[in-house]
């Protein structure tokens, strides 16, 4: 029986490009489904009834919810090709040890930054951006990636934000490249890789969509 | 080469204590150090530099730190006794429902129990609401893992002790029998495993903590003005 899998997806969303990236590195067909996040579908809602959210990952019917969850489910059902995680149990506990890190720090700091009014709110909030970062750095040394010689589940979690950078400096009102080089550098390299280049989102087109949810936020 | 194995842990904590009961579970012997949260030992600090925080496994000088990071570490390392399935749509679910406690309901629950007295009735409902998935994902398992206890019971230890430790320590009422019949028997056959009851912080020791950290409990308050 061919394998029926279906991605419920919102162009924007960096939790959502973690998964794209990962069936692509695998080499899986699938059907992407456009999810209207200010509308919510029926299809959205009753995969994921509990955190109502993109992405999801309907696997010959089956819901899988929560981007990590999913890369790891995708790794370990097409298990034969591109593994995304190391063998190692330890040096899989080290990859996601620092995924759980770019989940609760970086989306957060992030939306700080964007949601932030002028002045006192966004400095600290740039702060805490810039920190969160400055760890990342550290943990990311000398290596070309987080996951060593090659991309791996790590670089996977944290790409996707790239598309975000030009939105959060310009709103922000600074320079990533300038506090934070290495990641810069990082993420460049990481787009060499066909797979990544293909799966992120142009900045322009995300801009704006911050742009809009400033607005309805009254941000703006 | 022998194995060590070190454990970095409060007494009070859920977390640290489900690492605890993942080996007991396995049989992995391991020396436990006790960490003052108010003074985080050089230790700890070396170990999880990034959180600073308990729990922090120390496998042969190589630490893990996470306590969802660390079961899934201690099931891949000692391959006895299984803590997750073989099956990746179970091990999703299971992933999902451990995420789920951590990151929605113990929030949840901390505000019903020691929230603002304005928020009181919605953090009830919200608490009640959220413990109604778990409710309905038990199903009629004996446990979360179904015929024994898995990584989800372990990660659920919140709900199968600390919950009602909670409640009798802020006055607040969740778990009942009547809204929750499931969740109820699955905590009764939860803390009867000699793993996890050899692993559980004496009730009235932790009574007494957490009123003198977080106070007498919103509903305590409430109550109060009637």
């Amino acid at each position: 029986m061919a394998d029926e899998v279906v991605l419920l997806d919102f162009w924007a969303s960096m939790f959502g490009m973690r998964v794209r990236i990962a069936l692509a590195e695998k080499g899986i067909k699938y059907e992407y489904k456009e999810q209207d996040v200010f509308n919510k579908g029926p299809q959205l809602l009753e995969t994921n009834p509990i955190h109502k959210k993109v992405p999801v990952l309907i696997h010959n019917g089956k819901p899988v919810c929560e981007s990590l969850i999913i890369v790891q489910y995708i790794d370990e059902v097409w298990k034969d090709k591109s593994p995304l995680l190391p063998s190692d149990p330890y040096q899989r506990a080290h990859a996601k040890f620092w995924a759980d890190f770019v989940d609760k720090k970086v989306y957060e700091a992030s939306k700080r930054v964007w949601t932030s009014t002028k002045g006192e709110e966004r400095e600290a909030a740039k702060k805490d951006y810039f920190e969160t970062f400055k760890i990342l750095e550290g943990e990311l040394g000398d290596k070309p990636y987080f996951g060593g010689e090659t991309f791996g589940f790590v670089d996977l979690s944290l790409i996707p934000f790239y598309s975000w950078f030009y939105a959060i400096e310009t709103f922000g009102e600074f320079n990533l490249e300038a506090e934070c080089p290495k990641i810069i550098a990082w993420a460049k390299r990481c787009l060499h890789k066909e797979m990544v280049a293909k799966t992120l989102q142009d900045e322009k087109k995300v801009y704006e969509l911050v742009g809009q949810l400033r607005k309805l936020q009254g941000l703006e | 080469m022998a194995e060590e194995v070190l454990v970095f842990g409060a007494w009070g904590s859920p977390f640290s204590r489900r690492v605890e009961m993942a080996l007991k579970l396995k049989g992995i012997e391991y020396k436990y150090i006790e960490e003052d949260i108010t003074n985080k030992s050089p230790s700890l600090l070396k170990y999880n530099p990034v959180h600073k925080k308990i729990p922090v496994l120390v496998h042969n000088g190589k630490p893990v730190a996470e306590s969802l990071v660390i079961l899934e570490y201690i099931d891949e390392t000692w391959k006895d006794s299984p803590i997750l399935s073989k099956d990746p749509s179970e091990r999703a679910n299971a992933r999902f429902w451990a995420k789920f406690i951590d990151e929605k309901c113990l929030p949840a629950i901390f505000k019903a129990c020691w929230g603002e007295e304005k928020e009181h009735e919605k953090a009830l409902e919200e608490a009640t609401e959220l413990l109604q998935f778990l409710e309905n994902e038990l199903k009629e398992k004996r446990y979360f893992g179904g015929e024994t206890v898995g990584l989800l019971d372990i990660a659920a230890n919140i709900i199968g002790y600390w919950l009602g430790v909670f409640e009798e320590a802020s006055g607040t009422e969740l778990l009942t029998r009547e809204k929750f019949p499931k969740l109820c028997n699955w905590a009764n056959e939860f803390v009867s495993v000699s793993a996890i009851k050899e692993n559980l912080p004496p009730r009235e020791k932790l009574i007494a903590y957490l009123r003198n950290r977080f106070g007498v409990g919103t509903a305590s308050k409430y109550t109060r003005h009637l």
